[in-house]
């Protein structure tokens, strides 16, 4: 990769190519967990927010970070994590969308606005109108909510009969 | 053997301390449950919310030695501390019991959790606002999950019917306590630093009942019986867990990965 730029210009470029741990199909760009970078005195520091409470990559990722830009030259760098305002998957690019179907993981759809609504009781097929990665049909079924990773839920596809994941919307 | 750390409990602490412990014990409980899920998803379903909880606890609990004034960090917090000094309502503390016991405390600490995290991201407390700000959207999802398999199970089979309405008869019980006024909830109130707990028990009550209701399952009258653990007197259950958290910072003190 070729840098050109400013300081800060060329980091969120190098950023475009740290991958995330757990869903390496995105960089860390894509999934819009970079909030900021931004010159502080003599060091690079680069702001950051946890997808989930209790995401165990947070420490990889933050790692990852500090490897990248040191090894493009832009350091010392430094890692701010910040919690508010809270990550939603409404900050996934479209590019990471794409990336996404194409890995094999339903990407997921807007946040729903009504999320304060109390609790919606239906049947595993009438909650899912989500298609299948592979086959792009609308008939799936929720396996379960909690998937191999805090962000993903389980699927599978009652067309092409392929289990698959999907991204949940938070 | 590492001593215990000594805390100077004021109201604001021991705010802090109820919802740190309460997230941290029952993320403990639900971590139990790996490797002995029902089935394979719903062994990966309970170990998802326990981390999820495990993460709630880690913020709420450095937040909670900020505010202490002595720098413990989340891991003293978590370990070293002696039973009375644990502040989750005993709910949460009560072994995992089966599956249906599982699920149907759940639903009552997810929708408490979620209806407090909604008023809480208005604290006065930046942190703690932030924290709320995450943390609602995974309670969603874990009431959202218990919700479904309570009405599964409730108006499911004669077993688990039997099971489940064992299940409310054994917790009830300990839902009183969640909504039980005091002066450390009277002065969170009166700094902005969060709602009382008793503020959201209509809230709780409405949704929770509307889930058993759909259901079938009934609740058993109001005993006068009330736990204690918000005050710190738990029940026997308690000494054990906090034994199998603590061991190994007590043995080896500092130990990391």
């Amino acid at each position: 990769m070729t840098l050109a730029g400013s300081r800060t210009q060329q980091a969120w470029d190098v950023l475009s190519t740290v991958l995330d741990p757990e869903v390496p199909a995105l960089s860390l760009r894509d999934l819009g967990i970079v909030r900021d970078v931004r010159e502080q005195g003599a060091a690079l520091d680069v702001v950051l927010t946890p997808t989930y409470s209790g995401c165990p990559a947070t420490e990889v990722i933050s790692q990852s970070v500090v490897d990248a830009i040191t090894a493009a030259g832009l350091g010392p760098v430094t890692i701010t994590m910040q919690r508010a305002p809270a990550w939603t998957t409404d900050w996934i690019s479209d590019d990471g969308r794409r990336k996404l179907r194409a890995y094999g993981i339903a990407p997921p759809g807007p946040v729903d606005a009504g999320a304060g609504v109390p609790i919606r009781l239906v049947g595993r097929r009438a909650a899912a109108a989500i298609a299948c990665p592979r086959c792009n049909s609308l008939q799936t079924e929720r396996l379960s909510a909690f998937g191999s990773t805090a962000c993903k839920s389980l699927y599978r596809c009652v067309s092409c009969r392929e289990p698959f994941e999907h991204f949940k919307p938070i | 053997m590492t001593a215990s750390i000594q805390l100077t409990h004021t109201p604001q602490l021991q705010y802090l301390l109820r919802l740190g412990d309460t997230c941290l014990i029952l993320g403990q409980r639900l971590g139990e449950w790996c490797g002995h899920g029902p089935v394979l998803e719903e062994d990966i379903a309970l170990t998802n919310m326990a981390l999820d909880l495990i993460g709630q606890a880690r913020a709420l609990l450095t937040r909670a030695g900020q505010t202490e004034g002595r720098a413990f960090d989340e891991d003293q917090l978590a370990f070293l501390r002696d039973e009375r000094d644990y502040r989750n309502p005993t709910l949460v503390e009560l072994p995992r019991g089966d599956f249906a016991f599982t699920v149907q405390r759940n639903l009552m600490v997810a929708t408490l959790l979620k209806l407090l995290w909604q008023k809480l991201e208005t604290s006065s407390d930046a942190e703690l606002a932030a924290i709320a700000g995450k943390a609602v959207k995974e309670a969603r999802y874990h009431q959202q999950h218990a919700a479904d398999w309570v009405v599964r199970l409730g108006d499911g089979t004669d077993e688990s019917a039997r099971r489940s309405q064992s299940a409310l008869a054994q917790l009830w019980r300990y839902v009183p306590e969640l909504f039980e006024a005091d002066a450390v909830d009277e002065a969170a109130a009166a700094s902005g630093l969060g709602p009382r707990w008793a503020d959201v028990q209509a809230d709780w009550q409405a949704e929770v009942g509307a889930v058993l209701a759909e259901a079938g399952l009934t609740p058993p009258a109001v005993s006068s019986f009330r736990s204690t653990g918000k005050r710190g007197v738990h029940t026997e259950h308690m000494g054990f867990i906090l034994a199998e958290m603590q061991q190994l910072q007590r043995a080896y003190p500092g130990g990391v990965w």
